[in-house]
Formats: C-alpha cells, sequence, structure tokens
C-alpha cells in the first residue's frame, strides 16, 4: 500500500509544479539555516574529551579577606601559587596538574629564519597524561624534572613542522627567551575544542605551541599571558607571584570515581578550614568542584551570538513550517474532488489520511535534501567568518541523521492538519458538485 | 467598500485565515527582533572613537628588553620620524579596539580603593611624549601633558604611574562629576591620585561592552616596557608605505625584537569583524523570512480565488465591477494582516523582553513596531495583488456554468 500512496504522491506532486517547489523550497530554507546554527551550536558546546572528561574536575578555593564579601558568591576562577601549589603536592587526585599561559620568543639556531613569538603553556608534567594528549615523538617531563626546574620543553607537530620540517626532533636543543632548552617530545595534531583547560586564552583558540614546566618558566621569567585577580596587597607585580594574594593559574585534578570526588571535596573543605585556622584564608569555606562539563557551562563558552543565532533560525523554522501548512493545505483541499472519489469507492478515512501524510513526508525529504545543500553552503559561509570557532564548522553523520529526520518530522508535522481537514470532505457533495 | 461580507466569508474559512494571521505574527514577531538586533550592531560598528583613524598606523614590538627600553624608545621614534611621510610618532601602552585593556577602578575620594562598590572602572592609556599628536586627540578643555610630566612619570613595576596628572574623556568627565566642570579635579586609588589637566573628545575603549564604551583616561610615562606600541601618524596614502618601511626599520635596529604593524583601520575593522558578520546574517535571514511569508500568502489566497471562482462570476453577473472584485481581496488581506500584526507586536514584545534577560540584547525602540506593522501591510498588499487580479479576471459567465 505504501508503495501505491507514494506512487500517488509523485504524482500530485507532479501535477502542481510551482506549488510543489514552494513547499520544498519553504522546508528546506527552514532546514538549512536552523541546521547551519545547530551545527555550530553542537560543534561549540561539544565534549572536548568524550569519555574522559566526567573524570576531570576543577577545584574552586575562596582565598579572598572579607573585603566586598557576599555570601554564596561563586569563588575566584583562578588559583594562587600557594594553593596550586600544596593542592599539586597533596597528591590526593589519581593524576594533577598545575598551569598558566604565556608567550615565549622562540629563537631558531636554523640559519635564515627569524625569532617569533609563540603561545606557551607552562604547567606540571602530569598535564599529557591526564588530557590525553597524543605524541607523535617522545613524551612529557616527569615529576623530578617540575621540581629540578628543568630546561625541556614539549612543542607541537605544527612548531615540528615548521623547525625540523617534520623530523624526529626530541633530544634536539630549543632556543627559548635567550635559554637553551632540550625537546623531549612532539605532540601529534592536538586542537581540543572548545579550550577548556584554560579558558582566558580564546575559548576556542588553537593549543599552543610550546609546553615548558611550570616552575622553569617561572624561574626564567618568562612572559606570562591570562587573567590575574588580586585583592588586599596583591598587586600583579611579576617578580613576585608566587607569594602574592593574587589568583592566576589553573589547577585541574583526576579523580576516577564518584567516591574520590566527593573524598576530594571534603579534602578541600578540610584544607580551607585549615588555611583559615593558619589565618590565611578569612571568608567561610566556600569550595566548589565542577567537573569539565560544568566548568564550561559557568563560563558560558558558547559565545551569545551563537545562542542568539540558534533562536533566530528556529524562529526563522517555524515561520517556513507554518507557511509549509498553508500550502499543503491549498493543495490538499484543491483535491477535494479526487479525495472524494477515492471515499466513495471504498477507501476508509484513514487510508486517506496515510495517502496525505505520505506526501507530506515525500515533501519533507526533498526538502531534507535541499535543506542539506543549503546548510553545506551556509556551514561554507560561517567557515569564511574571522571568528575563532570558524573552521570548526562541519556537519558529521549525527548532524546528517538529524537533519533528515528534522525534515521529515517537520513535514510530517505539518501535513497533520491540512490532511485531518482533508479527511472530513463527505464523498457524496464533492460528487455531487462534480 | 462593504467590510461585512469579508468577516462573514473568512468565518467560513477559518483554518486558511487563522494561517495566514499566525504567519503574519510570527515573521512580525522574528522581523522586529531581528532588525533591532541589526541595529545594535550597526550602532556598534559605527561607534566613534576621536582619533585620527585615517592616518593612524600602529608597529607593535614584542620582545623589548626592559633594562634597555629607557634608550631604546628614543633611538626607535628618531628611526621611525625618519621614514619619509610620518607627520608624528610616538609609543604608547595600548590603543583604541586592540582588545589591550589595562582597567582600574577610581573613585572621588582619596580613601577609594579599587575594591570599593562606588567605584568607577576607567581604561588606562600610557602615552609617551608626543602621543596626544600622534593618536590625533582632540583637545576640548585645558592642556595635553609638557615634557616634565612626561619625564617624571615610571611605572617601576606597580600597576598605576607615579604621575599626579590625566587627561579624560568628556564622557568620563561627565560621569565623574555630572554638571560640573572637570579639569582641576581629582580622581583616587589609594595611595594614587590624578588630577584632571584636560579634556579630550570620546575614545573608544580598548574593549567595549553596553555600559563601558568611553570611559578611557590617558596618562605620560616615560621608559617603561609596557609602551611597546609605535603610533606613526601619516597621510592615508602614505600610511601603508609607511608600516612597512617601519617593521624594517625596527627589525635592523634590534634584531632580538619582533615588530609587527597594522594600520588602525585595519584594528578597527578586526575588531567588529564578527559584529558586522551577524548583522550581515541576520539581513539575510529577514530578507528570506519575508520572502517567505509572501510566497505563503500567494499560495493560499490564490487557493482561495480558485475555491471561488462561482461567487467571483456570479458577483460579476450580478453587477460587480473588475475593481470591487479586486478590492475585495486587497481588503480581506488587510483585515488579516491587521490581526497578524497586532499579535505579532505583542509577540514581539515578549521576546525582545525574554532575548533583553538572557542575551546581551537592548530594548527595542518603540518605534520599530509600527515600523514593522507598516512593511508587512505593505508586503501583504503586494503579495495579495497577484491572486487579486486574477480574481478580477474571472468572467461573468464562469457563473452561468456548472463547471
Amino acid at each position: 500500500m505504501f508503495g501505491y500512496y507514494l506512487d500517488l504522491a509523485l504524482r500530485s506532486l507532479r501535477r502542481n509544479k510551482m506549488l510543489t517547489a514552494l513547499m520544498v523550497l519553504a522546508i528546506a530554507l527552514g532546514i538549512g539555516a536552523s541546521m547551519t546554527t545547530l551545527t555550530v551550536l553542537h560543534v561549540l558546546s561539544g565534549d572536548p574529551l568524550p569519555g574522559k572528561s566526567g573524570t576531570l574536575f576543577y577545584p574552586q578555593l575562596d582565598p579572598q579577606d572579607m573585603d566586598g564579601y557576599e555570601p554564596g558568591k561563586e569563588p575566584p576562577r583562578q588559583v594562587t601559587w600557594i594553593d596550586g601549589m600544596n593542592l599539586l603536592h597533596a597528591q590526593r587526585g589519581d593524576r594533577q596538574a598545575l598551569m598558566t599561559g604565556g608567550a615565549v620568543p622562540v629563537q631558531p639556531t636554523q640559519s635564515g629564519m627569524d625569532p617569533f613569538y609563540s603561545d606557551a603553556r607552562y604547567t606540571t608534567g602530569d598535564f599529557f597524561a591526564m588530557f590525553q594528549v597524543p605524541f607523535l615523538y617522545g613524551r612529557g617531563w616527569s615529576a623530578s624534572d617540575d621540581e629540578g626546574k628543568a630546561r625541556v620543553v614539549v612543542i607541537t607537530r605544527t612548531l615540528n613542522d615548521k623547525l625540523f620540517a617534520g623530523k624526529d626532533s626530541t633530544g634536539q636543543t630549543l632556543r627559548l627567551s635567550d635559554t637553551a632548552f632540550r625537546i623531549v617530545g612532539v605532540l601529534d595534531s592536538w586542537r581540543p575544542n572548545p579550550h577548556f583547560y584554560d579558558v582566558n586564552m580564546g575559548n576556542y583558540a588553537a593549543s599552543e605551541d610550546v609546553f615548558v614546566p611550570l616552575a622553569t618558566a617561572r624561574e626564567l621569567r618568562m612572559d606570562r599571558n591570562g587573567s590575574m585577580d588580586c585583592w588586599g596587597s596583591g598587586g600583579g607585580d611579576e617578580e613576585h607571584l608566587e607569594t602574592a594574594t593574587c589568583v592566576w593559574l589553573q589547577f585541574w585534578v583526576q579523580l576516577d570515581s564518584p567516591a574520590k570526588a566527593a573524598a576530594y571535596k571534603d579534602y578541600l573543605v578540610h584544607y580551607s578550614q585549615e588555611q583559615k585556622s593558619l589565618g590565611r584564608f578569612e571568608r567561610p569555606v566556600n569550595v566548589r568542584l565542577p567537573n569539565l562539563m560544568e566548568w564550561l557551562d559557568i563560563n558560558k563558552v558558547v559565545p551569545g551570538d551563537v545562542r542568539l543565532q540558534t533562536w533566530l533560525a528556529l524562529g526563522f523554522l517555524l515561520v517556513c513550517l507554518v507557511n509549509t501548512v498553508g500550502l499543503m493545505l491549498a493543495k490538499f483541499l484543491r483535491r477535494a474532488g479526487e479525495l472524494g472519489v477515492r471515499r466513495a469507492l471504498g477507501a476508509s478515512k484513514r487510508e486517506v489520511f496515510m495517502q496525505l501524510l505520505v506526501e507530506a513526508g515525500v515533501i519533507g525529504l526533498a526538502g531534507g535534501i535541499g535543506g542539506l545543500l543549503l546548510a553545506f553552503l551556509g556551514l561554507w559561509l560561517v567557515r569564511r567568518q574571522p571568528s575563532d570557532y570558524a573552521s570548526l564548522a562541519h556537519l558529521d553523520v549525527s548532524m546528517l541523521l538529524i537533519t533528515f529526520l528534522l525534515a521529515v518530522g517537520a513535514s510530517l508535522l505539518a501535513g497533520l492538519l491540512p490532511a485531518w481537514r482533508a479527511c472530513q470532505i463527505t464523498p457524496a457533495l464533492q460528487l455531487k458538485s462534480q | 467598500m462593504e467590510i461585512r461580507p469579508v468577516f462573514a466569508s473568512l468565518r467560513k474559512h477559518r483554518i486558511p485565515a487563522m494561517l495566514i494571521v499566525l504567519e503574519i505574527a510570527l515573521a512580525c514577531a522574528v522581523l522586529c527582533n531581528a532588525v533591532s538586533m541589526i541595529g545594535q550592531r550597526v550602532n556598534d560598528v559605527r561607534l566613534s572613537n576621536a582619533i585620527d583613524e585615517q592616518g593612524v598606523a600602529v608597529v607593535s614590538v614584542d620582545g623589548n628588553n626592559p633594562a634597555l627600553i629607557a634608550s631604546d624608545i628614543p633611538r626607535n621614534l628618531a628611526a621611525l620620524r625618519g621614514i619619509a611621510g610620518v607627520q608624528a610618532a610616538a609609543v604608547v601602552s595600548t590603543l583604541p579596539l586592540s582588545h589591550n585593556n589595562w582597567g582600574w577602578s577610581f573613585g572621588l575620594t582619596p580613601d577609594s580603593l579599587l575594591t570599593d562598590k562606588d567605584t568607577t572602572n576607567i581604561s588606562m592609556y600610557f602615552l609617551g611624549q608626543g602621543g596626544p599628536e600622534a593618536l590625533g586627540l582632540q583637545l576640548l578643555q585645558g592642556r595635553f601633558f609638557n615634557g616634565d610630566e612626561y619625564a617624571g612619570s615610571a611605572l617601576n613595576g606597580s600597576p598605576l604611574p607615579s604621575t599626579h596628572v590625566a587627561v579624560v574623556t568628556r564622557r568620563l568627565a561627565e560621569q565623574l562629576w555630572p554638571g560640573q566642570p572637570a579639569l582641576g579635579k581629582t580622581f583616587y586609588s589609594k595611595p594614587y591620585a590624578y588630577t584632571v589637566v584636560g579634556v579630550v573628545a570620546d575614545v573608544l575603549r580598548p574593549s567595549v561592552n553596553a555600559t563601558n564604551v568611553y570611559q578611557s583616561a590617558f596618562f605620560p610615562l616615560s621608559g617603561d616596557a609596557s609602551l611597546s606600541h609605535y603610533v606613526l601618524r601619516s597621510a592615508p596614502q602614505d600610511r601603508d608605505r609607511v608600516v612597512r618601511e617601519a617593521e624594517q626599520k625596527l627589525a635592523d635596529l634590534d634584531g632580538t625584537t619582533v615588530a609587527k604593524g597594522v594600520s588602525y583601520e585595519d584594528i578597527r575593522t578586526r575588531y567588529f569583524a564578527n559584529t558586522s558578520s551577524m548583522a550581515w546574517l541576520l539581513v539575510l535571514v529577514c530578507v528570506v523570512m519575508l520572502a517567505v511569508t509572501a510566497l505563503g500568502i500567494v499560495g493560499l489566497t490564490s487557493f482561495w480565488v480558485g475555491q471561488r471562482r462561482r461567487q467571483i462570476g456570479i458577483r460579476r453577473a450580478v453587477g460587480a465591477s473588475r475593481g470591487h472584485i479586486r478590492q475585495y481581496f486587497q481588503t480581506e488581506n488587510f483585515v488579516l494582516t491587521t490581526a497578524g500584526v497586532v499579535i505579532g507586536m505583542g509577540l514581539a514584545f515578549v521576546l525582545n523582553v525574554y532575548l533583553m534577560r538572557h542575551y546581551e540584547m537592548r530594548m527595542m525602540p518603540w518605534y520599530y513596531l509600527p515600523a514593522g506593522a507598516i512593511a508587512l501591510w505593505l508586503l501583504g498588499q503586494l503579495a495579495v495583488l497577484g491572486p487579486a487580479m486574477r480574481a478580477a479576471a474571472v468572467p461573468p459567465v464562469v457563473a452561468t456554468r456548472s463547471v
């Protein structure tokens, strides 16, 4: 029966090409616009480390003085050097890393290459294992390298291609801000989206090219980038950041089970109480332990413009759908005579209803194909935009499926009212007026 | 024109009538808000900025040696001033719309602290000697800094300069001292205090948002590594050549630093690139949505005309002119559009309030609603014209045929 309905639908659609084209176009435009923005939203709100993100946590403490205290306010979004080092050395998590961003002058020894600046990350050694960073050559550095302020560096594949033409460069020397570093590892392509571990650096910015142990970077006073919040006597003077009352570091911890997460939160409370009794903390204990996805939510990493666009596109889809409802109604009711004959020959209301819905589905499928083409066009346009997330806008398989489901679903929904209305025709009346 | 038959016939075709009303209402709601978003963005892109935007170019130097900066800056400036076409050159800490913001909160009493609640956040621009001339600041009252003030101001690792003078924008002066002359007044952040010696036309902050646009102040400074942007002023036609020559000259003078040049217009374009592309996207959505709505009205009205051929024929046979028939459909469309617009304006308002609460969206100006209504009335009349003409062309003889 389905095949017969399909045949009827195609015949009917061919009969009035103009109206059919209008309906398909309306659905295609609505689907195209909403899929473009939904894809951007999907890419931007995606999980940067699927399967792992649930075990990564971002502890927040409140080390500030009582100035401007408001109960229930969110603690600072970074940690001080003292707290960061205390948490790091306590080793309460399965893995932990303390880090900040920066920029270093790279001074190639190769002839014919000018010095240039490269974004850098100053971090402790667990960073690579904790965030599952893939290595092309070599590996990260050890805890003893961190302690010993070793002059070691990990570079990305991009930088390795630029400086060493893609060859295994581990063991070679790289000059950074007038100091010789030994390359211990080269990363494979890695660009987590969003740039979750430090949201101060541009949420969708490309990853850094140079990774240096935190203690080494501080000893050499390498340029630091990122946000810093100070209170009390904290002045943000780069020379004394280790003791300043300023938060400027990010601390991540890996906790493999919910029990460990709960235990870690208890530890944070305990730690805050201890610091308070020592007189370092003044405020009532205020700790939080969001996991990675919660942390992204708190920071509102998805740009407001993108959400706004999504709303707008859904509104647009709604306009297109109402329009399709109107056009289908016109189309179905115009065929009152034909439907009357079918009813008189014995088709039940249900069967007529099904036949009309098949027709709506065919329109939806055609609209889906058109919408997909428009979405490809839209995403191509998005990729040409200057935003830092632009290059990420690609359609994946799940979004492809959603496009068709949305198109067919939307057109079936749009077909319900017209089909129901067309079923109400009294066959006798239609036959008489012929 | 008798309007009662229009209502009578609409009552018989409730579903299509309601669909047209709904379509118009939705289009009205989305249109008003989209146009409001476009207006907001166009306003942002066009924000005025009282520096010589066409003539200014900037060469930024990375990798300065703090120990040598006091002697490097005069040497570099001398070299830059030697480039043909350079009218003025100076060194500054940051530029409007460069994203590189150094903000600090100041109060109006000597005890004001950074963390006090009623302080004003001010973007600080540190200028080396000749800075106001190189940027093309427009002095409204008072004076710029003198040589001693430049020479006597240093940071030495602290966040604020040691000088006691500042130049503020007119907007900031009005905000800090409403209705009073700003010259000679002082703003504080304990233990620092700065007295206003000049007021300039409004200069944008390094990064702007809805509430903080023009709250900038200028301070003299010399020999500090934070002065890493060389501002070059030249005639617009010389600008690009000047930038290239300046990059080359700075690279030749010091092999360890990295110098990068850009015209100020490029800085501004880059800052607003996302905003303007969003505005274009919204324009596209509006146009396509209006087209879809118009086509929908054409489709439904055509169907209507087709359904009523008999009635039209009868009306024509009993004496109605072509004009009457056309007017009938136009009136019908007007009634439907009016209903749609009334509902749509309500929806637009609700949507606006919702978006304002959740996104950086400003209140929609009231005149957007009537403007949207007129736009949709016109659209409706335009869309109905074709089907109405076709209806008017139905010959009276149709009435006598039983199809």
